[in-house]
């Protein structure tokens, strides 16, 4: 599997001279690689094959058709699953449950519980990262353009909505490493343009991520590499969405 | 080793067949019990053998939970299998056993019991293998094999004390073994081990056969090309 | 691991919370053990001097069923909107969430006996002839030798198909030793006929016997998908 995303941007930042805003050299180092990595349920292979690394302080888009993999690898890099074959190294550690403090995952399904409100919601899974503080829980709901102070149950909310604490969730401890599987579906486009920005501000603080979506072209300018994956394979690699679509 | 298992098959026939002869004609008729007490020796040999499977499984499943051996969990699925086995043995003939004896089917005898609930511990352990769905079958297993070792002396001296409040209706087997019986009950116990060790081998075999097969299907899948889902 | 009981309070607390908001698990669980109670004493009728003597078995079935049904719930909240996994992606210790969830089961079942005592002691016409407060400590721990064992298995049976059978039957089997301490346990009191400290101690070691080993493997098995 060719990998020429991750090696030219290996490459192409050897000098420390350089005065941009581009992230410091030491971020362009792979941040998570995986070596043939294979996922089986039973006789189902959900992933054949995955050889990639994947750099500091870029946003990754995964794309690719309903069965293709792109949930199954998340899970994978979240320590939710065990590769049936193969390594991961996420952070320099071959043991993502080892690194579950620098990484976030936000899921399909919300991970929210619908009885509470979401301020409740939040100030209970901070704890579970040792955040002691109401007021990071706050402003991160806050800053998804949703109330802190709104004490309707979490059930109660659009699915939009619920996508937005859904990404509140998982960015609430500041991970290094952030994956997300289909972040965008049923928002409506004011509110995903505007996680976006929030995703890519977060990318130039040198946060990695990993996004999975069906909306790709969303993505389009804040994307650092495009990611096609089908039948259990990374297929293609593109900065450029037009060269994957030309496919 | 390919002509180990028919010799070795061959070997616990014959023991098993001089056992058989030993404990019908061989051993000494009992002065009270009569005839009916021959049965002794193989509800005896089936619930040794069974104990053992069980101790056997059990550190088993601390192997494969400290070393994620694999071999470790199949030796545990099968002498879980095997055990369960002889433990219906011991669990039938105890009754056809004490019918003509004591005159009654069951009782809640110390020895009765404890085989009994570990039957069940261990058919429920069988259970769980079969219904799981993850993908980690043996690490649920494996912590529900502990669960039950574990639980094993606890029953012990609960059966222990309930039998001491509530005396036995009958009197138990006291007084010694006759030298001749103990010499044929531990024929029996070598054959019973010796045909357990034969179930159990072929079985693993068959495990491990059956684990292969599914791994070469899940390479197999992994080549298939793309469409066939 | 100091983290440990922050995280199991804030578990519990979370979880008597979403209790305490959809009443209807509640309420669908006390009718359900009132009427484990009534049918129950329906089925036996006896005398006060019987029922003296059967009381103990009947009063820990009852419980032991209303427990399985409370206990199969205990992981429906989580499975949810899959939330189990927003803890396994976390750093808590697992351990917490089993403490909270094995405690709040405590709590569960301990209201759902408290409502089928009095009404057994009603029903039966029940009065202990021994020393009466000895009730006390074999009802704590014979409730978190249900629970705690309980919690685990239901931790277990998530991972299987049908997994609201699968729990009594892999409870059932390790629970006998607890069970027959209880049933014994309380007979002995009501009657006043033999000492029950034996079974007191049989429960206490069963207790901690298997919360020990709950805690070691609870990791495992929580994390075996």
């Amino acid at each position: 599997m060719p990998i020429r995303g991750a090696k030219e941007g290996a490459r192409s930042d050897s000098s420390e001279l350089i005065v941009n805003p581009s992230p410091p050299a030491c971020l362009n180092l792979p941040i998570i690689s995986l070596s043939d990595v294979i996922k089986q349920f039973g006789r189902l292979a959900a992933l054949r094959g995955i050889t990639a690394e994947f750099l500091s302080g870029r946003l990754y888009v995964i794309v690719g058709d309903n069965g293709a993999g792109k949930t199954t690898l998340l899970r994978i890099l979240a320590g939710l699953s065990q590769p049936t074959r193969g390594r991961v190294s996420i952070l320099d550690s071959t043991d993502p449950r080892a690194v579950r403090e620098q990484v976030g995952y936000m899921a399909h399904p919300s991970l929210l519980y619908d009885e509470l409100s979401a301020l409740e919601n939040l100030r209970y899974f901070a704890q579970l990262y040792r955040i002691n503080d109401e007021q990071r829980c706050r402003s991160v709901i806050f800053s998804l353009k949703l109330d802190p102070d709104l004490t309707r149950p979490v059930g109660e909310y659009s699915q939009g909505m619920r996508q937005r604490l859904s990404l509140a969730r998982a960015v609430l401890h500041d991970p290094k490493i952030l994956l997300l599987d289909e972040p965008f579906s049923n928002v409506d486009v004011g509110s995903a343009r505007h996680m976006v920005e929030l995703l890519a501000a977060m990318r130039n603080r040198g946060t990695t991520i990993l996004l999975i979506t069906h909306q790709a072209s969303l993505l389009e300018s804040a994307s650092n590499e495009f990611v096609w994956m089908d039948f259990g394979k990374i297929i293609r690699r593109s900065r450029e969405l037009e060269l994957l679509q030309a496919l | 080793m390919k002509r180990a298992f028919p010799v070795f098959g061959l070997l616990t026939l014959v023991l098993l067949s001089f056992a058989l002869y030993e404990a019908l004609i061989g051993a000494p008729t009992e002065r009270t019990m009569g005839e009916v007490q021959r049965i002794f020796y193989y509800h005896v040999s089936s619930a040794w053998t069974a104990f053992l499977l069980f101790l056997t499984n059990f550190i088993a499943s601390v192997v494969y939970l400290a070393k994620k051996n694999s071999k470790a969990d199949a030796v545990a699925a099968v002498t879980a299998e095997v055990g369960v086995l002889f433990c219906s043995v011991v669990l039938v003939t105890g009754p056809l056993w004490a019918r003509p004896v004591w005159g009654i089917w069951w009782t809640w005898d110390m020895r009765l019991t404890l085989t009994l609930v570990l039957w069940l511990i261990y058919v429920s352990y069988l259970v769980l293998r079969r219904f799981s769905t993850s993908s980690q079958t043996a690490v649920i297993a494996a912590a529900l094999s502990i669960f039950g070792a574990v639980d094993v002396p606890l029953v012990y001296f609960s059966i222990w004390y309930f039998r001491t409040q509530h005396p036995s209706p009958v009197i138990g087997r006291g007084g010694s073994l006759d030298a001749r019986m103990w010499h044929v009950l531990l024929i029996n116990w070598a054959a019973f081990l010796c045909f357990a060790f034969l179930i159990c081998w072929s079985r693993y075999r068959l495990e491990r056969l059956r684990r292969d097969v599914e791994e070469t299907q899940a390479l197999e899948a992994l080549l298939e090309p793309r469409g066939v889902r | 691991m100091s983290s440990l009981p922050t995280i199991t309070k804030a578990t519990l607390a979370k979880d008597l919370r979403l209790e305490w908001r959809s009443k209807d698990v509640i309420n669908a669980m006390l009718f359900f053990a009132l009427l484990v109670v009534v049918i129950f004493s329906f089925s036996f009728n006896p005398t006060a001097e019987e029922s003296r003597q059967i009381a103990g078995g009947l009063v820990w079935v009852a419980f032991l069923f209303a427990s399985v049904v409370a206990l199969n719930q205990t992981w429906a909240r989580e499975l949810r909107n899959q939330v189990l996994d927003a803890f396994r992606v976390s750093p808590a210790p697992a351990n917490a969430l089993f403490l909270a969830k094995a405690i709040g089961n405590f709590l569960f079942v301990s209201a759902l006996e408290a409502l089928m005592t009095p009404l057994f002691i009603v029903f039966y016409a029940l009065r202990a002839l021994g020393p009466g407060w000895q009730l006390v400590p074999v009802g704590l721990l014979g409730t978190w030798a249900l629970v705690v064992n309980g919690t685990f298995f239901a931790a277990m049976s998530i991972r299987t198909r049908s997994r609201e059978i699968m729990l009594p039957l892999l409870l059932f089997p390790i629970t006998i030793p607890a069970l027959l301490a209880m049933v014994q346990a309380t007979s002995a009191i009501l009657t006043g006929e033999a000492s029950a400290k034996f079974w007191i101690v049989l429960l206490a070691v069963y207790n901690l016997v298997f919360t020990t080993v709950s805690l070691l493997l609870f990791e495992s098995v929580l994390h075996a998908e």
